[in-house]
């Protein structure tokens, strides 16, 4: 069970998104890192689905999602079943501390002094490198994205690629700066250096962990989607693999991963599949000569069973973290996955946030948006996410009495001066007739319209209200 | 997002005219010129005099109480089966997509969800609906296009302004990059995150510039006050009206103008 | 309560009731059989394009083409499976035109740093693959075990075209994966990858550099 949080990680107070996001707004590097990364992404995905009937093949995406939560503490527990009929120890954390201890308890068990790491999302959620540092276990990244990332000691701007806001120079320059490896604006020199230095950690490392992209209860399998093998080092070269997952990652059987994958890879990069699709069943077997000898799954709730109570919030849990939300969100585009200040940035991340910080804490992020829909769009298990971020802006000013807010910290944005605005604007409108006087009053007067109107005319000219209303035009036309 | 299969209805004899606050107070030429349009094609426009906001401004800030007061109010302009039309994405997205789950488990559940199924987006409606066959009159130029989200995702109208464009003759319409990128205006997005707001509608018109075209139309009020009013403040080449002005002074041989 | 308790129990009483499980209809990812002609050419396609190599072979000339591509890569060794009838034809062929003959035939703790540091090129079989995705279908075993196919920097595998698949669903369908996965599966579409410098591809980040398919037609 929960206790009193062990780490406090690298907190950044998410918070603070707005002088953030207004400093990647003005950092040039940043934008244009941003917007080419973006552009080449949306093309690619279109590129990628060609020849697809891509909304049937959506539908399919969003009812196998839904058919496995509709079932998933069976499916848990036949996953568990399955597993451990395998030689997979289950583990079942509550929240991110328990989490971390599991991982923790495991690996002094073993003596284990160094962790080396897969990609994974949870694992950033828990905080788990900060985490083991603190118990005195070193933990390396090894996707050379989640490398460069730790190199520089931040967190990841995106969750497929964790170091896209950095350009061949900084990362050459920080390689350099951190590893000794020459200056060199060569990506393939680069990645050949990072490929030595990594392989002797791979060989000397007593831990892998990884996290899942799909848990297949009827085989008892854990599948990772990745291009670059550092996965599949993960879980293969050190004597013991620790895999952490969200509970909802967890999918009936291999034909609903068969779904799953061809909408995944192709919605995240474009690619047609991942160069490495890895499907792991068990530990290495007595008459077998690679392979961890143990492999264990830590199921992460973390906030997820919160969401399951909802039917409206539930569709969260549909993500497969594919990432392709943010990468046709202009938002995100603008101020980049840093802005953000949480582990999941863009839309997924302010529909999925609040309910692991709190809206309190994350109280600017749903109404970061222009409710442009682009997410909701291109998801390819059709989570709502601008219908979500209108409920949870409902949720944060606890906005609607026939359906009372539920989330973690509701009614936090809620103030009394803008809810009074509301009220006014309210009373004007449900009456035609308070309206047809106001409006008709300010086209008579609009020659004192003030030319200056907040925030709107920092960037625009305002609005010119017309000599007179619509209402006031068709009435003389005999309406 | 939207009715994966929309059944247009015939041709009827009348329609309700929403107007939309922003066409009300700001660009009631738009909505005169939707008028016309529907009158040429021989269909009598009842307009509600008691017709205030569709809620939606309140509605995506969360007071959804406020909301549903207002759109409450609107409920019961429509009493005969006419379809509902709205010179706007937005509004016509926030009656048609949002006004069944705004009304859900209230007494006018039935009426919300009956009101919802008759609204169209007007330029939709004319295409589709009226089968409209444009003449064009006017002299040659060139325009851009934005179609806004609303009326992209939610209405699922992004040919229908292509196509009417297409309609004129001497009209060259061009295309901007990204043209399905959201202008930033987004409603009270626009106040609440000035700066977002502000780097996406610099961009918006910078694509526009970058046509060519020394104007551009768009389906909704709300990105045109946006676009055209980031281009004026910062002295940039291109100006905007609504598509419907547009399309009835290209089709009445005289060029559109705001009063 | 154990955790395990607590979040299922908390799962089943949810305060939204029972969830309505919906249809789950997977024939959008079943393709027209395509022909033998028309899989070998998609496949053959879609693994170029990630820049991984396929060379047409027949029973009889496949060795000719391996040494071949082995010299020209100037590799000193092999590593073979050691019951596999490839392993086996190339031990008993005797060429001298082929590198050093490995086999991994035991346990990766031994010799760890040889095969990490020492070995230049493998050879596994596959169970077939994929045309759609340009796929290789890798279940690997003790005659072949799980870094063969992923330490060398060179990676061959022997394809059966008879045995290429249009879809994965197909794939997986055909071979009753729903009755038992191995200890380790894998579907491997080109040599390792990384574009997480500025999008920029580079190969053989921490897998091979190259990975070339030996079509047997």
């Amino acid at each position: 069970m929960s206790e009193t949080a062990e780490h406090t990680g690298h907190h950044i107070d998410v918070k603070q998104f707005h002088p953030r996001a207004q400093a990647a707004i003005h950092n040039p590097k940043i934008r244009k890192n941003f917007r080419s990364a973006m552009d080449g992404l949306m093309s690619k995905r279109k590129t990628a689905f060609e020849g697809w009937d891509l909304e049937t093949l959506r539908d399919l995406g969003a009812n196998v999602r839904l058919r496995a939560l509709a079932n998933l503490p069976d499916l848990l527990e036949q996953l568990e079943e399955k597993l451990t009929e395998n030689g997979i120890k289950v583990h079942w954390a509550v929240d991110a501390d328990e989490a971390c201890r599991i991982v923790r308890d495991i690996c002094k068990a073993r003596d284990a002094k160094t962790v080396i790491k897969g990609k994974s999302m949870v694992s950033e959620e828990m905080e788990l490198n900060h985490y083991l540092e603190e118990q005195g276990i070193e933990a390396l990244e090894s996707d050379l994205g989640e490398y460069i990332v730790q190199l520089a000691d931040e967190t990841p701007s995106h969750i497929i690629m964790p170091a896209i806001h950095k350009n061949t120079g900084e990362i050459s320059q920080l390689l350099h700066d951190k590893t000794g490896t020459d200056l060199s604006n060569d990506v393939e020199y680069l990645t050949a250096s990072a490929r030595q230095q990594l392989r002797e950690k791979f060989m000397n490392a007593d831990v892998g962990v990884s996290g899942v992209n799909f848990a297949v209860a009827e085989t008892g399998t854990l599948c990772l989607v990745e291009n670059e093998g550092n996965g599949r080092m993960t879980t293969t070269v050190p004597p013991c693999h620790i895999a952490v997952t969200g509970i909802e990652k967890v999918v009936p059987s291999m034909e609903d991963v068969s779904a799953l994958l061809a909408l995944l890879t192709r919605s995240a990069t474009g690619q047609h599949i991942t160069t490495y699709f890895n499907m792991i069943s068990g530990p290495r077997k007595a008459e077998e000569l690679d392979g961890p000898e143990e492999v264990h799954l830590v199921l992460v709730d973390n906030g997820r069973s919160a969401i399951y109570q909802d039917d409206e919030l539930l569709d969260t849990l549909r993500c497969i973290r594919c990432g392709a939300c943010m990468n046709h969100c202009p938002v995100y585009t603008r101020v980049g996955g840093h802005a953000y200040g949480t582990t999941y940035p863009g839309p997924i991340g302010k529909i999925l946030m609040p309910h692991l910080i709190g809206l309190d804490e994350g109280r600017h992020l749903p109404s970061a948006s222009s409710l442009c829909g682009a997410c909701g769009e291109v998801c390819p298990v059709k989570i709502p996410i601008p219908d979500l971020l209108v409920r949870l802006r409902q949720e944060s000013v606890d906005g609607d009495k026939l359906h009372p807010a539920k989330v973690r910290g509701h009614g936090a944005k809620r103030s009394s001066m803008e809810a009074m605005i509301w009220k006014g604007w309210a009373w004007m409108h449900a009456s035609a007739g308070i309206y047809r006087f106001g409006t008709g009053a300010a086209s008579k007067f609009r020659a004192l319209q003030p030319s200056k109107a907040g925030a709107w005319t920092d960037y625009r000219t305002a609005p010119k209200l017309a000599a007179k209303t619509l209402h006031q035009r068709m009435k003389e036309r005999g309406q | 997002m939207v009715d994966p299969i929309k059944v247009y209805p015939s041709k009827p004899a009348k329609v309700y005219f929403y107007g939309t606050c922003l066409v009300d107070m700001f660009y009631p030429d738009a909505g005169i010129a939707g008028v016309e349009l529907l009158e040429r094609e021989g269909i009598e426009v009842l307009f509600p005099q008691d017709q205030t906001c569709c809620g939606q401004p309140a509605y995506t800030s969360g007071y959804h109480d406020q909301a549903r007061s207002v759109a409450k109010a609107q409920l019961d302009l429509f009493p005969g089966d006419w379809p509902i039309v709205v010179p706007s994405g937005s509004c016509g997205g926030m009656m048609r997509k949002h006004y069944p789950d705004l009304f859900k488990d209230t007494p006018d559940e039935v009426k919300a969800a009956e009101v919802a199924g008759r609204v169209w987006e007007l330029t939709d409606f004319l295409l589709n609906v009226c089968h409209i066959k444009l003449e064009d009159l006017g002299e040659p130029t060139t325009v851009a296009m934005h179609t806004s989200c609303s009326a992209r995702r939610e209405m699922g109208v992004a040919e229908v302004g292509p196509k009417l464009l297409g309609q004129l003759k001497n009209v060259n319409l061009v295309e901007q990059i990204r043209p399905e990128e959201c202008c930033g205006f987004g409603g009270t997005f626009a106040v609440r995150h000035p700066e977002i707001s502000g780097a996406m509608v610099s961009e918006k018109v910078e694509t526009l510039v970058d046509t060519g075209a020394k104007e551009f139309v768009t389906t909704d009020c709300g990105c045109l006050m946006n676009i055209a009013g980031y281009a004026e403040k910062n002295h940039k080449p291109v100006s905007g009206q609504h598509i419907l002005s547009f399309l009835w002074a290209r089709t009445q041989g005289k060029g559109g103008q705001q009063s | 309560m154990s955790s395990r308790e607590t979040i299922l129990q908390r799962l089943r009483n949810r305060t939204g009731g029972e969830l309505t499980v919906p249809e789950c209809d997977f024939s959008v990812l079943v393709r027209d059989d395509w022909s033998t002609k028309e899989r070998i050419e998609r496949f053959e396609k879609m693994i170029e394009s990630v820049h991984g190599e396929v060379h047409h072979c027949t029973e009889d000339m496949w060795m000719d083409r391996l040494a071949e591509l082995l010299n020209t890569r100037g590799a000193r060794n092999l590593l073979i499976p050691k019951q596999h009838e490839i392993g086996q034809a190339l031990r008993d062929a005797g060429r001298d035109d082929l590198p050093e003959l490995l086999i991994y035939d035991e346990p990766i703790e031994s010799w760890q740093g040889h095969l990490f540091n020492e070995v230049d090129a493998s050879i596994t079989s596959t169970r077939g693959g994929i045309a759609e995705t340009g796929s290789l279908i890798l279940w690997p075993n003790d005659d072949e075990p799980r870094l063969m196919s992923l330490v060398p920097p060179v990676h061959i595998a022997v394809l059966k075209a008879s045995e290429l698949y249009t879809t994965f669903h197909e794939a997986m369908k055909a071979q009753n994966w729903a009755a038992g996965m191995p200890t380790n599966a894998l579907l491997i579409s080109g040599p390792s990858k990384t574009a997480d410098i500025e999008q920029t591809l580079a190969y053989g980040v921490h897998g091979p550099k190259e990975l070339i398919v030996l079509m047997i037609e």
